[in-house]
């Protein structure tokens, strides 16, 4: 397959970027999307250009490293990571279009890399069980109904890759945070910690600069790992709770 | 004579010896060890500093654990999130001997088992702690979250995996790796937005700084700005992996590597038994020549998928069109006993033989089956898809083919690795207040890891071991500066700089990644799945000459001023070629075949791995002495009190 890439570059956070267009040709069906992209980055780096640099690591849809919009989609048109894309998917002679997350929250810091920071801090904030290494009773000390705990990993399975931040109109990172409190609130070892969490992340994620949630849902069709729209509305039922009980987002 | 002949005379030098697991009944020496270890008292711990290098399972769960013990951590990940360590891709499961299921399962038989499926070349004290501490990690991951798998009654599932007649693996679907990695991540999180454990994401180690014979702290890289920082420290813990990527093609991340080991190696940290490197018989055959990576598939498919090749030479129909009959299930017709669950090692080696004969599938006749037909009828597909749907899936993504209608093809490819730093019972290197945990380490898998058994020893060593060691360390090595100005430090930052000016500098005409490609090659075929004195000559001989041509011939393009990944990539393949090399003489010196590590000069009448105890029941240790020339060895001898060393048998 022969295509024409018009790709993002931009030196760095501080410098001017623009869409630059690139002929590759010899690209098979079976290469992944990023495979692709190494193959240009080679071609590049022979002619003593700089390779396009781009976030990936495990290349097995899991680690969340990778993420770029391929043509106005986060992750392009596969309901999948970027790595886990195949060229079959694209013709022969397509242009495409290739672009970092745009996001407020994650600005860039160079061509396809941004700086996702912010998802720590707002896991940081409260996304955890608060449980000191060697304090924990037997395994088998709670029991946890099948659906629960099916619940609560159908949420754990986000993969903090930003899809859902760079999909959605307003920059929004609630299907991530909602991930979060979900998994967590669905297990009987999350409740002592139940309301100052989702208080305290919702406060982070505030704090980022993400954007508010108009429930389009863009980021649910995006999300590489199918963490469900219904997670935000569980998510306000959190809040909503936590508030009425009382509840402040500091100890 | 050639310079690169003179690395093979390497020469013996004094033995090595664990100074630190206490003698005894096995069962009490990690209560023994851990009452004799000097404590350091909860207000003090603040004044100390730990540097951890790596946020898997190992320095994920050691960061945290450290941190809410009072110690100030500052940590480093190459990644942009420690979320997205490696750890995070294991799929399969986590062994501990709970013994929920009543099946016979005990710590000695989690220990029996590890000893015999590393195929005699692990210590006995290690791998003892290491399944008393495996019922904790469970009970420790459950508290905090993680998803596993429930009966119906809210209890916990496991299932079976490789080299074990138990049912002892605790799982989260086909994302074990993620759930527990999430855990210890999220433990983390909370100490970093604490203030407890200063974070230093897209920061590469790049030295380790050595001051008075003791590791005080390291040279590290940040990948944003480019600049060569330093950092100090009363100890350095390296959690950074195992070094899998030397083959090019592995299972590992992308950018998974080894220069975090190997620079501490060429500081004084010996190197054990780099040879036994494991090759999982499960992965995705590759497509071409554009591969990346590869990528695996769980072990725990094989509780429910059939192996199979054609019975006959170059039977090319459809696998549908094959009778039952003229299928060969070569795992279950030789190894009756553990059929399709042999330990890895064993595996890989039946498929190689099977496609040496000209029986493997697939384009290049590179493949061998895993069949779900016999599984689907008999638990139906809801079944099997709540056990490996998302495996599945992955699979279907990649090579476009429905594996609920058509087998699976599958190719070993490298995994894990489990030679590594030589630690002590400590997991301290041999350099004073450097320790190595996790797959940084060779302690706990000897020339074979079983399944799910990695997870368990990261998590073991970062959550259990590390933090009743390293206090021991500490207590006994009171708080002091590094002194302003050290030439030591000044030496270190040099080094580095001027290595990465030098990357930057030779203008050449190869890609960093052609120099990988080739290397990667040269060792799977020489120092891969089978092993033998002409290959691992033929291989020695054309390293130093690879490593020649990437210093003069290497481009590497744009400056060292901010983000450049070709920098980075070009700095760990010059890591690589000094590896291999010691890989291939660690190879070459070893003339048994044990577990993973297959001479072909030494296999029984049956073709199995044939081990010599009389010659080589020691864990080899390398010491560095310069690039390029004969290191010395230092052997540690393996004493085997409980598990008496015989040819291992499945069948």
């Amino acid at each position: 397959m022969r295509l024409t890439l018009n790709i993002w570059r931009q030196p760095d956070a501080a410098s001017p970027g623009g869409m630059h267009t690139y002929e590759l040709d010899g690209v098979s069906p079976e290469m992944s999307f990023l495979e692709m992209l190494d193959t240009l980055n080679e071609e590049l780096t022979r002619r003593g250009e700089e390779p396009v640099a781009f976030d990936h690591d495990c290349r097995e849809g899991i680690c969340g490293a990778c993420g770029m919009v391929i043509n106005g989609q986060a992750h392009g048109p596969e309901r999948t990571t970027a790595c886990q894309l195949h060229m079959r998917h694209f013709s022969d002679g397509e242009t495409i279009d290739v672009e970092p997350w745009r996001a407020a929250a994650f600005p860039v810091v160079k061509d396809l890399v941004v700086d996702r920071g912010a998802f720590d801090r707002v896991v940081g904030a409260g996304g955890y069980i608060t449980v000191p290494t060697g304090s924990a009773p037997d395994a088998h000390a709670t029991p946890v109904p099948k659906p629960a705990a099916e619940t609560a990993f159908e949420h754990a399975e986000c993969i903090g890759c930003g899809a859902c931040v760079a999909a959605c109109p307003n920059g929004s990172a609630m299907l991530f945070t909602s991930a979060k409190v979900n998994h967590l609130a669905a297990l009987p070892q999350g409740a002592p910690e139940r309301e100052s969490r989702v208080l305290r992340m919702v406060e982070q994620m505030d704090e980022e600069g993400f954007g508010g949630c108009t429930l389009t849902g863009e980021c649910a069709t995006a999300c590489p790992k199918g963490i469900p729209l219904f997670s935000i509305s569980s998510m306000n039922r959190e809040y909503l709770r936590a508030v009425r009980k009382g509840g402040e987002a500091t100890d | 004579m050639h310079r690169h002949l003179d690395y093979l005379g390497y020469r013996t030098g004094e033995p090595l010896r664990d100074t630190k697991a206490p003698s005894g009944p096995v069962a009490g020496r990690w209560d023994a060890r851990r009452f004799d270890a000097a404590l350091v008292n909860p207000a003090n711990r603040r004044k100390y500093t730990v540097i951890v290098v790596g946020t898997g399972l190992a320095g994920g769960s050691a960061g945290a654990t450290l941190a809410e013990q009072g110690y100030r951590v500052v940590q480093f990940c190459y990644q942009d999130s420690p979320r997205r360590a490696h750890s995070v891709a294991a799929q399969g499961g986590i062994n501990a001997a709970k013994n929920y299921r009543n099946d016979g399962d005990s710590v000695h038989r989690l220990f029996y088992d590890t000893v015999k499926g590393g195929d005699f070349r692990a210590r006995e004290s290690n791998v003892h702690r290491l399944a008393q501490i495996s019922v904790e990690i469970i009970d420790q991951c459950v508290a905090q979250g993680v998803p596993f798998a429930r009966e119906y009654g809210g209890l916990l599932d496991t299932r079976s995996f490789g080299g074990v007649q138990v049912s002892r693996t605790f799982y989260a679907r086909g994302q074990t790796g993620q759930q527990l990695l999430l855990g210890a991540y999220q433990a983390l999180s909370r100490q970093i937005a604490a203030g407890n454990v200063e974070m230093h994401p897209r920061t590469e180690m790049l030295d380790l700084i050595v001051v008075g014979g003791r590791a005080r702290g390291i040279v590290a890289r940040d990948l944003v700005t480019g600049r060569v920082g330093t950092y100090f420290a009363d100890a350095v813990v390296l959690a950074t992996g195992g070094y899998g990527n030397v083959f090019h093609l592995s299972t590992n991340a992308k950018n998974s590597n080894a220069t975090a080991v190997w620079r501490a190696h060429r500081r004084g940290a010996h190197f054990a038994n780099p040879c036994f490197t494991q090759i999982h018989p499960t992965c995705i055959p590759r497509s071409g020549d554009h591969q990346s990576k590869l990528t695996l598939m769980s072990e725990s498919l094989r509780n429910d998928g059939r192996i199979w090749v054609p019975a006959a030479h170059g039977d090319e129909r459809p696998p549908e069109r094959i009778p039952h009959e003229e299928r060969d299930y070569y795992l279950e017709r030789t190894y009756p006993a553990f059929g399709n669950l042999v330990p890895r090692d064993i595996a890989s080696r039946a498929a190689k033989k099977v496609c040496d004969e000209g029986r493997g599938v697939g384009p290049g006749g590179q493949g061998v089956y895993l069949d779900f037909a016999d599984a689907l009828e008999r638990l139906g597909r809801a079944a099997v898809e709540e056990r490996y749907g998302n495996l599945f899936e992955m699979y279907e993504r990649i090579t476009a083919e429905d594996p609920y209608t058509t087998p699976m093809r599958i190719y070993p490819a490298i995994h894990y690795t489990m030679g590594g730093l030589w630690v002590d019972y400590d997991l301290q290197t041999t350099v004073p207040g450097l320790f190595a945990i996790g797959e940084a380490n060779f302690s706990d898998h000897g020339a074979n890891r079983l399944g799910a058994s990695a997870l368990m020893q990261g998590l073991a060593d970062g959550y259990f071991v590390l933090p009743a060691t390293l206090g021991d360390f500490l207590a006994r090595h009171p708080h002091d500066e590094v002194p302003d100005g050290h030439p030591a430090v000044a030496e270190a930052v040099a080094s580095v700089t001027s290595r990465l000016e030098h990357l930057l500098g030779v203008g050449g005409d190869r890609t960093p990644e052609s120099f990988h490609r080739e290397l990667g090659e040269l060792l799977w075929d020489e120092c891969g799945m089978a092993r033998s004195d002409t290959g691992l000559r033929k291989a020695l001989e054309r390293i130093p000459s690879l490593r020649e041509e990437f210093w003069r011939r290497v481009t590497v393009p744009g400056t060292g001023e901010g983000l450049n990944q070709s920098l980075e990539k070009a700095n760990r393949v010059s890591d690589y070629l000094e590896l291999a090399e010691l890989m291939c003489l660690d190879a070459l010196h070893r003339t048994e075949s044990c577990g993973g590590h297959f001479r072909e000069e030494s296999r029984t009448p049956d073709g199995e791995a044939l081990r010599d105890d009389e010659e080589f029941a020691y864990t080899a240790a390398w010491e560095h002495t310069g690039t390029g020339t004969p290191p010395v060895l230092h052997k540690e001898d393996l004493v085997f009190e409980y598990v008496h060393p015989t040819q291992r048998s499945y069948a």
